[in-house]
């Protein structure tokens, strides 16, 4: 296994040959676990101190609103409409194409820049990509996913 | 008797890969098609989605013809074929197919007559050939993203319904997490081993491991399978099943309940027998996962079905039943279980599409119904249809002369042979549960009010739902043929 690129240090025991014993096993188990203990105890006082948080002020705070505390704060005038207004939809088609094409420019980088190890086959790999991905933009572009309008 | 041919040369390994290369191209062919005609082309992009589906059959049968009788291995170890994965794509390829010819008349009544439908269809195809295929976690995730991202989008394709679209936001939202999982698995296996190739970490799985590593191993491949249950529609992973068959449109689920099951279940073989092939008396972590699955799933899908109104959520729960009686045959790990699995799915795909196509049967002059009653009186009105949807629940049921008891039996001897008697007793008690539904809807056919008669079904319709009797009803006759079939098929994998 140490072949196989098995990452060093504490999966091989040192000096031992053979295979291990059951109970050797579910020893070396335990110790493994017991390296986590200290998240165990992170997870428990952060679970604690957050539950605190929201339970002690629902007990000890004083609570009487009144419709000028609980209605919407906006700059010293009353609020024009609902902070839940409809986008549109093209705004999203928009970034949706940005990430695609910015992704396909950031493919483009490391495979510019080692072009003299990559030789043919890496070479026209990403041509194959690129015409893929052509095929996908004069899709969307005959959709009319470009036009504003 | 174990050999591996390793195919050094791309030129070699893309031969391997041709059935792929070609649905790929294909693809993109039928896309550019379909979008420089317009709304129009619905029907040509289907038929020629069909062609494409035969052709790249006919390739598979071709490789087939090309004595792959090993593992075969090319693209640098990242991809196999070997007689599991042939049978298994022409699995996938029929319930395809079959998923194409059904959309047809029924997307264009509904004024769902979009291109997209079958090229979505193909590409779903191809990202479930490649899992099949995959023998790395690398091209294991490229294949189920590809199909999944596919699936995602079918699932919403009546956009302009609610239903519909709330399914396909459903579906994605939680395929994602179920993704997130499995990659989450893959990095445990990865950082544990050192490798994402699987050769490579059964072999590291098989040798002497640390206390640390076999722990990093067992969570590994519990997220793996965690993630894969999902896809399979397996309890705890089930939830999304019931909303997604109720809102998506007919023939997408029909769709959705053989072919991306076959490929997913094909993928749990591969990452539990393959990776972590069961010896002698040595109980392997990944068995007590899948009989927990299994025995959950066969009890959820049996109780839960029972209070259902609904013929495509009824479906839902019955196909979360059935991959638990599937998984009852995994739970072995044998090569026999691994054999009766694949007869299982096998034998699921010709059942289940039939139901789907009397499903879509289901048209009165007011438009499509869905609801169980209304196949009141069925039998008065289509004698021929009411006796084979009959047929086909009570081979579900897995009634003796039938296609579906055979199923069950070669799946329940293996675990018999293994020692699991609890579980099969309770896949047993779990089949009779289920039973009581399924013959309620035989009863609600023969010997209810009639309710009025559907409209008349297209031609092709009518021809997958004889070669789906023929199937259930005569495969007592040529048993033999799909179990040497199948057994060939088990018996590369070991």
């Amino acid at each position: 296994m140490r072949l196989l690129g098995l990452p060093p240090g504490q999966d091989i025991i040192p000096g031992r040959e053979g295979p291990l014993i059951r109970g050797e096993r579910m020893e070396n188990m335990n110790a493994f676990l017991l390296e986590y203990l200290p998240i165990i105890i992170f997870i428990g006082i952060a679970a604690v101190i957050g539950i605190a948080l929201v339970v002690v002020p629902l007990l000890i705070a004083p609570s009487n609103p009144d419709p000028e505390k609980v209605s919407t704060y906006e700059c010293g005038f009353n609020a024009f409409d609902d902070a839940r207004m409809r986008f549109d939809v093209r705004f999203y088609l928009v970034s949706i194409l940005f990430i695609i094409f910015d992704l396909e420019v950031a493919f483009l980088f490391p495979w510019s820049i080692s072009l003299n190890e990559l030789g043919p086959v890496g070479f026209w790999s990403m041509f194959v990509f690129l015409g893929i991905l052509t095929i996908g933009f004069v899709y969307e572009w005959k959709k009319g996913a470009l036009e504003w309008e | 008797m174990e050999t591996i041919k390793v195919i050094d040369s791309l030129h070699a390994s893309l031969d391997l890969a041709l059935p792929e290369v070609i649905m790929a191209l294909g693809a993109m062919a039928l896309m550019m098609y379909g979008v420089f005609r317009g709304e129009k082309s619905f029907s040509a992009v289907s038929w020629g989605a069909f062609g494409l589906i035969v052709v790249t059959g006919l390739s598979v049968m071709d490789l087939a013809a090309n004595d792959i009788t090993v593992r075969t291995i090319g693209f640098s170890g990242a991809f196999v074929v070997e007689p599991f994965s042939i049978f298994l794509k022409y699995l996938i390829l029929a319930g395809s197919g079959a998923a194409v010819l059904m959309a047809m008349d029924f997307m264009k009544r509904e004024k769902l007559a979009r291109f997209e439908y079958p090229v979505l269809v193909v590409l779903a195809t191809l990202g479930m050939m490649i899992m099949v295929s995959a023998n790395d976690l690398i091209s294991l995730y490229m294949g189920l993203e590809l199909q999944s991202l596919a699936l995602y989008v079918l699932a919403a394709f009546n956009r302009d319904s609610l239903r519909s679209t709330e399914s396909g936001l459903k579906y994605f939202v939680l395929g994602a997490v179920s993704s997130g999982l499995l990659l989450y698995g893959c990095s445990l296996l990865y950082g544990f081993t050192g490798t994402t190739n699987f050769d490579a970490l059964a072999k590291v799985a098989a040798g002497d491991l640390s206390g640390s590593a076999q722990m990093g191993l067992i969570f590994g491949i519990t997220f793996l399978l965690a993630g894969l249950a999902f896809k399979i529609s397996a309890v705890p992973f089930h939830m999304w099943t019931p909303d997604v068959y109720e809102g998506s449109p007919t023939p997408v689920v029909a769709f959705f309940a053989a072919a991306p099951k076959i490929a997913a279940m094909g993928l749990f073989i591969r990452v539990t027998v393959g990776l972590f092939p069961v010896s002698e008396g040595v109980e392997q972590p990944w068995q007590q996962i899948v009989v927990f699955v299994a025995i959950a799933s066969m009890v959820l899908g049996a109780f839960a079905a029972i209070g259902q109104t609904n013929i495509k959520r009824l479906m839902a729960y019955s196909s979360i039943g059935h991959m638990g009686y599937a998984l009852v045959g995994l739970s072995a790990g044998t090569k026999e279980g691994v054999d009766g699995v694949l007869l299982y799915m096998l034998i699921y795909l010709f059942t289940v599409t039939g139901v789907f196509v009397c499903i879509l049967a289901m048209r009165r002059k007011e438009g499509m119904v869905e609801h169980i009653s209304d196949l009141a009186g069925m039998s008065q009105n289509h004698k021929i249809g009411a006796f084979v949807l009959s047929m086909l629940f009570f081979s579900l049921a897995g009634i003796p002369p039938l296609a579906g008891f055979w199923g069950k039996l070669f799946v329940f001897l293996p675990a018999i042979q293994a020692g699991y008697i609890l579980l099969v007793v309770i896949g047993a008690l779990a089949s009779v549960v289920s039973a009581f539904y399924y013959l309620r809807i035989v009863k609600i056919i023969y010997f209810d009010e009639p309710e009025g008669a559907f409209q008349p079904q297209p031609m092709a319709l009518r021809l997958i739902l004889a070669v789906s009797a023929i199937f259930t009803l005569g495969l007592t006759l040529f048993l033999q043929v799909p179990r040497e079939w199948t057994s060939f098929a088990a018996g590369s994998l070991f």
